[in-house]
């Protein structure tokens, strides 16, 4: 596979590990590296990578899964939505067994409602031009690299002059949260690892406001096991000399301008809003919704529906997790009463949520 | 058969029934014709300790790249009484056929499943055959429950593993789940994959025949792929599991659609594959017997069975890390997170 | 919501390519990039190809990861 295959090779993963051995090799204090994409989150556990590092750097999980941080009222709305009569819900697979209060999509297909897995939402559009009879509302969830696909089918579902296309919208935007948690006085991020495919779309120069305000190292990593370790030697080099750059390590596809195209379609489509992430609360303009241009493929606005009162389990520990502050296994809930297969707050059921992915990989 | 589609009354017990049967159905399934027909199948004694075994069959699509239900089934329930030692002697098939299924894909599914059981050497006895109202079942169901002879007298169960087995498989992994999951119509993928459903009894013998009874446990890895068929096993037998990355076999095309999906191919099915656990002096004999046969040549020892962490299975990825394999909550769905 | 497979391009309709990896293909859509060719290999996420992946960076990155490899630091 190439691209892929040659950034999984043994011997150059060890070299990396020497190298972030010997970094560290006189430093006494702890490191602690922020990631915050839920791929980089399940990737470092699909490798084994945390019990190969040196025992003094810490990988902690920020708020990087989409579908964790996306608030149980969305939820609901898209059941009471899959709920309407001729009305097919089309969503990426993530989003399909997340519990909302009281149901999930997966509990209310087996009732009944259509519920359709895409890879693509214009998959979505497809499906809204092939049943002119039916109410296709796609679920618009994901950071910068998922938005502007989401824009783009948008534009394609105005072009074909499609009536029977919408888009329930809970995309947010990344850096607006890395901000809010290195600001927080309770936590200690000494680095950040920024999401590779988020950085292909906003660029490198994105970070560069927040590594000069809080003095705290960007490294924009890629998702291989070789460009994660490499990401983890440069931060820690970084930490150790006391810097606080942006750097590139996922320069075969990130650049500093990022892609200007993909934010043209993005901003042609979409406005920056006040956004709620479950667990961290209000975040200003950390969040995206559909300019009034676009308001009549809004599925919010235009087909409104009754959504029962949200309702949140005590116990549950998502917020803190999601800010980095606690682990799953701290979470009383955890391993006993929520499970992937029950389970209670987001961060367990997305397959990339951090208590997901501890369950699974981890024990 | 004078219609393209089966009607309700052809599972009625009238005379479209008979139709159905005489013209249909036995002919292709059976070797006796519709007037000798019995209401159970007689067969000769057989010698050895029995094993029985039953499956449902409710695949869709039910016409595959490389296959369809009906090969399917008959290949499954072979497989299952390969995986006890047994020789399958017999099968019954129970049809449940939804009102206006064509009669032309009805043909191939039931000649399929006569290839199948002739290719193995082994007898379809006797059978059922009802049809349902549209909208009561996917196209079609299939039930197959297949008889066979243990003629050894070998212990070859879940519980059987020990501390030192090496885990050897026959082949590359995830072929048939990806097989199914890359026509299903709305992820629009176009790839050359095929499903890797064949009969393993042949291979069984062979392994029999190589290492008598220092062969453990043989499992085939089917809905939930090998690591839950692993993990099902270390906790039967109350041992640990260590699987290695870099030696487990996978072909590329499945690596490439697992990617563009977001799936892992450890918890992806398999049709034509079976797990071997193997005392440790026996495993290489076990791996050349397994190469022989034609699809062979992809046969490798993928892991090993640990004295710790009984119930446990961790898999040593590439890069030299540890990663712990459980069992998922349900079947995975493609993502793009 | 970051999966992105690189994929290359073997066919190009209007703003549509046919991309492929290892014998699978799917269609994308190319309306976030330019200057995009027959042979060119893409980040596609989500049914999109959201950048081109440049060859000659990625030689740089695997220089680097084989040069601390041969910097003696691990003994083979």
């Amino acid at each position: 596979m190439k691209h892929q295959q040659e950034y999984r090779d043994p011997s150059l993963a060890r070299a990396q590990l020497q190298a972030i051995h010997q970094t560290v090799v006189d430093y006494d204090h702890t490191i602690t590296l922020m990631e915050v994409c839920g791929t980089h989150t399940m990737a470092i556990y699909q490798h084994g990578i945390r019990g190969l590092l040196p025992e003094n750097i810490q990988l902690i999980s920020g708020p990087g899964c989409p579908v964790c941080v996306t608030p149980v009222a969305y939820v609901d709305r898209a059941i009471a939505l899959s709920r309407r009569p001729a009305t097919i819900i089309a969503t990426f697979g993530d989003m399909v067994r997340v519990p909302g209060s009281t149901s999930s999509l997966q509990q209310e297909q087996a009732r009944g409602a259509r519920v359709e897995i895409v890879y693509s939402s214009l998959d979505a559009v497809a499906l809204a031009a092939v049943h002119p009879d039916q109410t296709v509302v796609f679920l618009g969830v994901g950071f910068e690299t998922t938005a502007p696909t989401v824009a783009g089918a948008l534009l394609t579902a105005e072009q074909k002059g499609l009536e029977n296309f919408f888009v329930l919208c809970a995309h947010k935007t990344m850096p607006a949260a890395m901000a809010a948690l290195v600001s927080d006085p309770e936590l200690a991020v000494d680095g950040y690892l920024c999401p590779a495919h988020v950085s292909t779309i906003i660029g490198t120069e994105a970070y560069q406001p927040l590594a000069e305000t809080y003095r705290v190292p960007c490294v924009v990593t890629g998702f291989e096991p070789l460009d994660i370790l490499q990401g983890v030697l440069m931060l820690t080099r970084q930490v150790v000399a006391g810097q606080a750059r942006v750097e590139n390590q996922y320069r075969r596809v990130v650049k500093p301008i990022g892609n200007p195209k993909a934010r043209q379609i993005l901003d042609r489509v979409f406005e920056p809003c006040d956004a709620n992430w479950r667990g961290i609360g209000s975040l200003p303009e950390s969040g995206l919704q559909l300019r009034t241009a676009y308001a009549r493929f809004d599925a919010a606005r235009q087909l409104p529906v009754t959504v029962e009162p949200p309702v949140v389990q005590s116990g549950c520990l998502c917020g803190e997790i999601l800010k980095g502050k606690a682990r799953p296994d701290d979470c009383s809930l955890f391993q006993t009463t929520c499970t992937p297969e029950d389970p209670v707050g987001a961060c367990m059921v997305s397959s990339e949520g951090t208590c997901a992915a501890a369950y699974k990989y981890g024990r | 058969m004078k219609s393209e589609i089966i009607l309700l009354g052809h599972g009625s017990g009238g005379k479209l029934s008979h139709d159905l049967l005489e013209h249909l159905v036995l002919p292709l399934l059976s070797d006796r014709p519709a007037d000798n027909q019995n209401d159970a199948a007689v067969l000769p004694p057989l010698c050895g300790r029995l094993a029985l075994t039953t499956d449902s069959y409710v695949v869709d699509p039910v016409v595959f790249p490389g296959g369809n239900i009906g090969d399917l089934a008959i290949h499954g329930t072979i497989n299952d009484l390969a995986m006890s030692g047994a020789r399958p002697v017999a099968i019954s098939v129970g049809l449940i056929i939804e009102e206006g299924l064509s009669v032309q894909t009805l043909r191939l599914i039931l000649e399929s499943m006569r290839s199948a059981a002739d290719a193995a050497g082994v007898k379809i006895v006797t059978g059922d055959t009802k049809v349902v109202p549209r909208g009561k079942a996917d196209k079609i169901f299939i039930n197959t429950t297949g008889l066979g002879s243990i003629e050894h007298d070998l212990e070859i169960t879940g519980s059987s593993a020990r501390p030192g087995d090496r885990i050897l498989i026959n082949g590359t992994i995830g072929d048939h789940g990806m097989a199914v999951l890359s026509c299903r119509e709305g992820l629009h993928l176009e790839s050359p994959l095929a499903t890797d459903s064949a009969p393993l009894h042949g291979l069984v013998a062979l392994l029999i025949q190589a290492v008598g009874s220092d062969l453990h446990v043989l499992r085939d890895p089917t809905r939930g792929g090998v690591a839950t068929t692993i993990k099902e096993i270390a906790q039967q037998s109350a041992v640990g599991v260590t699987l290695q990355e870099t030696a487990l076999p996978l072909h590329k095309t499945v690596a490439g659609a697992c990617a563009i999906l977001g799936l892992d191919p450890l918890f992806v099915a398999n049709e034509g594959k079976l797990l071997a656990f193997v005392a440790p002096q026996a495993a290489e004999r076990a791996l050349a017997a397994m190469q022989n046969p034609p699809n062979g040549r992809h046969a490798a020892i993928i892991g090993e069975v640990t004295a710790v962490h009984a119930g446990k299975v961790q898999l040593a990825t590439a890069i030299g890390g540890l990663r712990a394999i459980e069992m998922l909550a349900g079947e995975q769905l493609p993502r793009i997170c | 919501m970051c999966l992105g497979v690189p994929m290359q391009i073997k066919a190009i309709d209007d703003l549509m390519a046919v991309c492929e990896i290892d014998g699978v293909r799917r269609e994308a859509s190319l309306m976030m990039l330019d200057d995009v060719k027959i042979g060119d290999y893409v980040l596609i996420h989500a049914g999109f190809a959201i950048e081109k992946i440049d060859e000659a960076e990625a030689q740089l990155t695997l220089e680097a990861l084989r040069d601390a490899l041969e910097m003696g630091l691990f003994p083979e």
